[in-house]
């Protein structure tokens, strides 16, 4: 008892200004660390909420290119195939091209029941279906644009090109945290019948198929069956699990992803310089303490206990302080973010992570001093009080 | 007087493990800060390189990347009649059109595909980059499954060598010759023969008209002229102009990126610095109380004080931008969020740069040191002298 509480008066009273300061440290560097690994763990969310019962089929040139529809009818022939969706990116801006969120022109019966994710209220989706003009658009997007059920949103086409009207039918929340709340989809035969007036070369065109298929098991079987059945066609198709699809797209920014990463190794170490030098000038100051309680007949694990306990009393309450701000900060940072990110929350993975980083961080620190501690002679350390 | 210099690193080497750890967290920092500031300089010297303000791109009206746009034939022909286009040194107007679409290709010693910008070209093609030049092989001929690679293509992709082949668009396509664009954007390009890649690709329309101006003043007429005639629906604007607005997010995602990261480590490293000092401070109090009873003066004490911190500042800053340095040797090539296609840029360090990190470093020191050194100057002389 008595020494837990040396313990407290060591590492919070004796240089009151020194342990504010080195919490501080602490804070500031877990709550960079915990920003830097929820933009990570951001940028893996779609790979996340994607599903195993959902398969994407593309052209195998790249995404710019599209498929017929007529590969609808085929699709659906295959065995296991439960549903098939399909839609095209539309890439409009809204207003400015500052205000990008992602739009897509689906056929949208078959896509709502493909994401039983997004929620949408029965009255408005059957509004939704019925108008070939209208929208959904998820909770987050109506928000920041403050879009209200009836309103007229205009598009300019950056692929399709004109300014296109949509009208909001309802507006979609997600079923849990994670699921994006910041996309606009809209009917895929509205953009279909505008350009089969204005452009043949596009028309009864899509972007993707989006399959559901009965088990997850079946998936590789599926994928094969298919871009068999359009091998040497002129659009050869490529089909993989919704997973792989954004996994591919994710790799391809790896290298930013890597100098997160690094750099979020950075901030460890920085923390660990920090509470480092703390723990040797505390140590160094402290030696003839250390002497007369080996004099006193206290054991070496007793002094390597006080040293150790002072460094992750001093860490963790940084990191207990820097996780409490993790959560307002990261809030700000989406709203600020929300073009790049459309959402943005600490994972408790995340938090996990914060924790074992002090821990190490707490005994990396003490180490150097421990072993100085206990190889000290007490006769040695006594002269130098001096 | 002012206390010698000697005296504020002498106390520093006293205490060798606290002094490098100091020095450590704030080269990580400046380490940091250097290396953002210099990827932010390479991404815009490969895109502002990559364009020449003497040429104007067309691009259909609305679209944002060459790879959205679209323009049919009749269009690209009006356009390359216009009287501004300079002449070609082949004779006629140095104009080309381009189509331009991706492909996925698999990088070397991967599994996993990234998105490659082929770019068809004409005859002038080549005269209007100065910067691209083919270092091996040979230029395609027009009307044959020819191509050329950019050097960041032809290093990183499967297939993308000289001899090699690439197969897209249901044909084998021959890598005939290696182009270098410095650190330009072509460098991550394919080259093929326009007409041959509409074909392959069933396409009926370019994707842009280049042209070389006559005069960079003549832009807006040629602006001018695009808006009024109702046939054409496009829009044309300054090349270097069109690949810094391609940028655009990526640019603003590592600024921010920057920004946010800066300011949260140098803070860091600012307390860092703080408790090493005041520690220095406390150390010596009845040192101080010494120099004082010999009469060196409060701002002398605040000065030695202040050098101290400052060496520390700046040993960091030149510690991590020796390390910020090496990065030089390395590319980063990832995928544009705007046009999806790949982009290979490097670090770079300019002069600038190397200036405001140690700058950085410098104020790290000061703002380190500043509290220390007042409190360490404020000392009263007979208290000083009794904790000793």
């Amino acid at each position: 008892m008595l020494l837990i509480k040396l313990l407290f008066k060591n590492a919070f009273l004796r240089h009151k200004l020194r342990s504010v300061l080195t919490v501080l440290g602490v804070t500031i560097a877990i709550l960079a660390f915990g920003l830097l690994r929820t933009v990570i763990t951001t940028w893996y969310l779609g790979v996340e909420t994607s599903s195993p019962t959902r398969l994407v089929t593309r052209n195998n040139v790249s995404i710019i290119f599209p498929l017929p529809l007529s590969y609808r009818e085929k699709i659906r022939q295959v065995e296991g195939v439960k549903i098939v969706s399909y839609g095209s990116w539309f890439g409009g801006v809204y207003k400015d091209k500052k205000n990008f969120f992602a739009n897509f022109a689906v056929e949208p019966r078959s896509y709502l029941e493909l994401y039983p994710e997004f929620i949408v209220p029965p009255d408005d989706k059957e509004a939704f279906l019925r108008d070939r003009r209208g929208f959904i658009a998820g909770k987050k997007l109506a928000d920041r644009f403050g879009w209200k059920k009836g309103d007229i949103v205009t598009l300019e086409g950056t692929i399709y090109p004109g300014k296109w009207d949509f009208i909001l039918r309802g507006i979609y929340r997600g079923r849990d945290v994670n699921v994006d709340e910041t996309q606009f989809f809209f009917h895929w035969d509205y953009l279909n019948e505008s350009v089969l007036k204005s452009k043949i070369s596009l028309s009864d065109q899509v972007g993707f198929y989006m399959i559901g298929i009965s088990s997850p098991g079946i998936s590789a079987q599926v994928s094969q069956e298919i871009d068999a059945m359009f091998k040497n066609s002129a659009a050869e198709t490529i089909t993989e699990t919704e997973k792989a699809f954004v996994q591919g797209f994710i790799a391809m920014s790896e290298a930013i992803i890597v100098a997160i990463q690094l750099v979020s190794l950075v901030v460890i170490l920085i923390i660990m310089a920090v509470v480092a030098n703390t723990m040797a000038m505390t140590t160094r100051e402290r030696t003839g303490e250390y002497s007369i309680l080996k004099t006193l007949g206290f054991g070496g694990g007793v002094i390597a206990l006080l040293i150790m306990g002072e460094s992750l009393l001093v860490t963790l309450s940084g990191c207990i302080l820097g996780i409490a701000l993790t959560y307002p900060i990261a809030g700000a940072f989406g709203t600020y973010l929300g073009t790049y990110f459309p959402v943005f929350s600490v994972e408790n993975e995340t938090v996990l992570l914060d924790f074992i980083a002090a821990v190490l961080v707490a005994f990396a620190a003490a180490v150097i001093p421990v072993r100085n501690a206990l190889k000290l002679r007490v006769a040695e350390g006594l002269r130098r009080i001096g | 007087m002012a206390v010698p210099i000697a005296y504020s690193v002498k106390n520093l080497l006293a205490r060798k493990m606290t002094t490098i750890l100091t020095i450590s967290g704030m080269a990580l920092v400046v380490f940091v800060f250097a290396s953002i500031l210099m990827m932010a300089e390479g991404l815009r010297q490969t895109l502002v390189e990559t364009g020449s303000p003497d040429n104007v791109v067309v691009i259909r009206k609305g679209s944002e990347s060459e790879v959205q746009s679209g323009i049919e034939r009749e269009k690209a022909y009006v356009i390359e009649a216009f009287p501004e286009i300079a002449p070609s040194g082949k004779g006629g107007a140095l104009s080309a059109k381009e189509i331009v679409v991706l492909i996925n290709l698999p990088r070397r010693g991967e599994e996993k595909e990234s998105h490659v910008q082929v770019r068809g070209i004409g005859d002038h093609s080549l005269e209007l980059r100065s910067q691209v030049r083919i270092v091996e092989g040979r230029m395609p001929r027009s009307g044959s499954n020819e191509i050329i690679a950019g050097r960041q293509i032809a290093e990183r992709f499967q297939g993308g060598g000289l001899g090699e082949a690439v197969r897209f668009g249901g044909r084998e396509w021959r890598i005939v010759g290696v182009f270098e664009a410095g650190s330009t954007g072509f460098s991550s390009e394919i080259w093929a023969d326009a007409d041959q890649l509409m074909q392959a690709f069933r396409r009926q329309a370019y994707s842009s008209v280049i042209f070389r101006l006559r005069s960079r003043d003549l832009l807006p007429v040629v602006q001018n002229r695009i808006e009024m005639d109702p046939r054409l629906t496009l829009d044309a604007r300054q090349e270097n102009v069109y690949y810094a607005q391609q940028s655009e997010m990526m640019a603003n995602f590592l600024r921010i990126l920057g920004i946010s990261l800066t300011v949260i480590f140098s803070l860091g490293a600012v307390i860092g610095a703080m408790i090493t000092m005041y520690a220095a401070v406390s150390n010596r109090t009845a040192e101080i109380g010494t120099l004082r009873a010999l009469g060196y003066q409060q701002r002398s004490i605040l000065a030695a004080f202040m050098t101290e911190s400052i060496f520390l500042g700046l040993s960091g800053g030149i510690a991590g931008l020796l390390f910020a340095s090496l990065l030089q040797l390395f590319t980063i090539s990832t995928v544009n969020f705007q046009t999806f296609s790949e982009l290979a840029f490097r670090f770079t360090l300019t002069p600038a740069i190397f200036l405001e990190a140690l700058a950085f470093s410098l104020v790290m020191g000061l703002a380190g040191g500043i509290l220390p050194a007042l409190r360490a100057s404020r000392m009263k002389i007979i208290e000083a002298l009794r904790t000793g």
